[in-house]
């Protein structure tokens, strides 16, 4: 599926448009670790928890659940919620 | 208490070594790098633009491996690992995280490495990590990966003595001054920012607290870990059974084997006091150390006293202080330095160094007669290191 990535994170992407699969959105995650390492850990905590200053949308629709499913027509965007100064 | 062994003997660099300072802001990371007289310096950065560093450390032993603790306002946090002095930068594999909780409970996720320490000089790749919220983190590879180091980190008693995030430092609570002892690997002490000041003389296995002597706000019980708030705690090269502490409640020291710290702050002029946040020890005079004192009344300006900055040494392990503020702003300077923001080269004589919170870096040729400022408009300074370079 398509993944909008945030510009926080294109320092392991490269661009902001990138392919990733899975059925659910950990799954698209642990695609992303495979291809980009490191990237995860910025994202999601090593309790599984989403980092305050994450957000994940699916096809417009916020996601909050790592366990959401996922079909590969879907678009995943990933948004860094603005904060700090 | 480990053995005894003799102390080391800490050697002077050549007069034309060229020294490395490296600042850590919370907007980036930046490099100095002296001519052989550390009159010019030229700067390199910004490294990480944007990111916070809240420490960036280069490995003594090789002269060349540098660590940098680094997050965003935004993403997690991670270590970036360079062995050819920030020319290219690397990700660790495996940044400092704690253990995933079981049977249901809450578990503590790290929200940024406070502070970076590299290993005995017998154990050459590895390094240690504290962590906000407080945690101590190992690695044996150089700073590629991390592991939790101890037990402490889940031990139901130093949980508690740790708090949660409210009881630590605006930015959270933090485990810093983590040292190892130059004679013996397995004897260590670390310091949280709530929480105290720890020991451990087998590896690790067993930390227990040194707090006798110290004081906590009024009201508080010092037998009480939990209430301690040592800012910034320093080895002697020279001596390591001297230790300093500048603590939220006076400047210290510690003679081992003895267990009770000995408030030195006592000595400094009242007018000013003795609070402060970091401590600066002398590389081969064990007698010689340096605070930047800072209000600490009424509702803890943390600011320089009046508005006069000056840096206080002692010549005498704390029996007097001298005020060293020749070429610093004379008025209207409320300065703030943080407590990895100020430290010493190993130059003959020593080069002192320090970085306030208004971007400012500072340094001193004679070992804090004269100061003059390297850089001005930096962000916010976190953590000032320097390396004598081979």
């Amino acid at each position: 599926m398509k993944v909008l990535m945030p510009s926080a994170l294109h320092s392991y992407t490269a661009d902001s448009k990138v392919e990733a699969s899975g059925a659910t959105l950990a799954a698209v995650l642990a695609d992303l670790e495979r291809l980009y390492p490191g990237i995860r850990f910025r994202m999601i905590d090593e309790q599984e928890r989403i980092r305050p200053h994450i957000r994940f949308f699916v096809n417009g629709e916020q996601a909050r659940d790592l366990s959401q499913p996922l079909r590969a027509t879907d678009e995943l965007i990933i948004v860094q919620a603005l904060s700090g100064g | 208490m480990a053995s005894i062994n003799k102390n080391p003997v800490v050697k002077k660099p050549a007069m034309t070594a060229r020294v490395l300072v490296m600042v850590a802001t919370r907007k980036g990371a930046w490099f100095f790098h002296s001519d052989a007289a550390r009159k010019t310096w030229r700067a390199d950065g910004p490294h990480f633009l944007g990111h916070i560093i809240n420490h960036l450390v280069l490995d003594p032993r090789d002269g060349k491996t540098l660590l940098a603790a680094a997050k965003t306002g935004h993403l997690g946090p991670t270590i970036f690992r360079s062995t050819n002095l920030g020319r290219t930068w690397k990700e660790a594999t495996r940044p400092p995280a704690f253990a995933a909780a079981t049977d249901g409970k809450t578990g503590r996720a790290v929200d940024h490495t406070f502070w970076l320490t590299p290993g005995h000089a017998s154990e050459p790749n590895v390094w240690y990590a504290g962590t906000s919220p407080q945690g101590l983190f190992r690695s044996e590879d150089g700073g590629v990966s991390w592991v939790p180091f101890s037990s402490i980190n889940e031990d139901a008693q130093y949980r508690k003595w740790m708090g949660s995030v409210q009881d630590g430092t605006p930015d959270g609570p933090k485990m810093h001054s983590i040292i190892v002892d130059p004679r013996d690997a397995a004897h260590l002490y670390f310091a949280m920012s709530g929480g105290g000041v720890h020991e451990t003389v087998d590896g690790g296995r067993i930390f227990t607290p040194l707090l006798k002597g110290l004081s906590v706000v009024e009201g508080f019980d010092p037998a009480n870990a939990a209430f301690h708030d040592p800012h910034c705690v320093r080895i002697c090269p020279s001596n390591p059974d001297r230790l300093y502490q500048q603590n939220h409640c006076g400047i210290y020291r510690l003679d081992r084997p003895s267990d009770t710290w000995l408030r030195i702050g006592k000595k400094m002029p009242k007018r000013v006091g003795d609070i402060g946040f970091p401590m600066v020890v002398h590389p081969r005079d064990a007698d010689t150390a340096w605070v930047f004192p800072m209000d600490g009344t009424s509702v803890w300006p943390r600011t320089s006293p009046d508005g006069k900055p000056a840096i206080y040494a002692t010549r005498n392990a704390g029996k007097t202080w001298q005020r060293l503020a020749a070429g610093l702003p004379e008025t209207q300077a409320w300065w703030t330095v943080k407590r990895q923001a100020m430290t010493a080269d190993a130059r003959d004589p020593v080069g002192l160094y320090f970085g306030t919170t208004s971007g400012e870096l500072w340094m001193s040729h004679d070992e804090g007669n004269k100061w003059t400022c390297i850089a001005q408009h930096l962000p916010e300074i976190y953590g000032v290191e320097a390396a004598v370079l081979a």
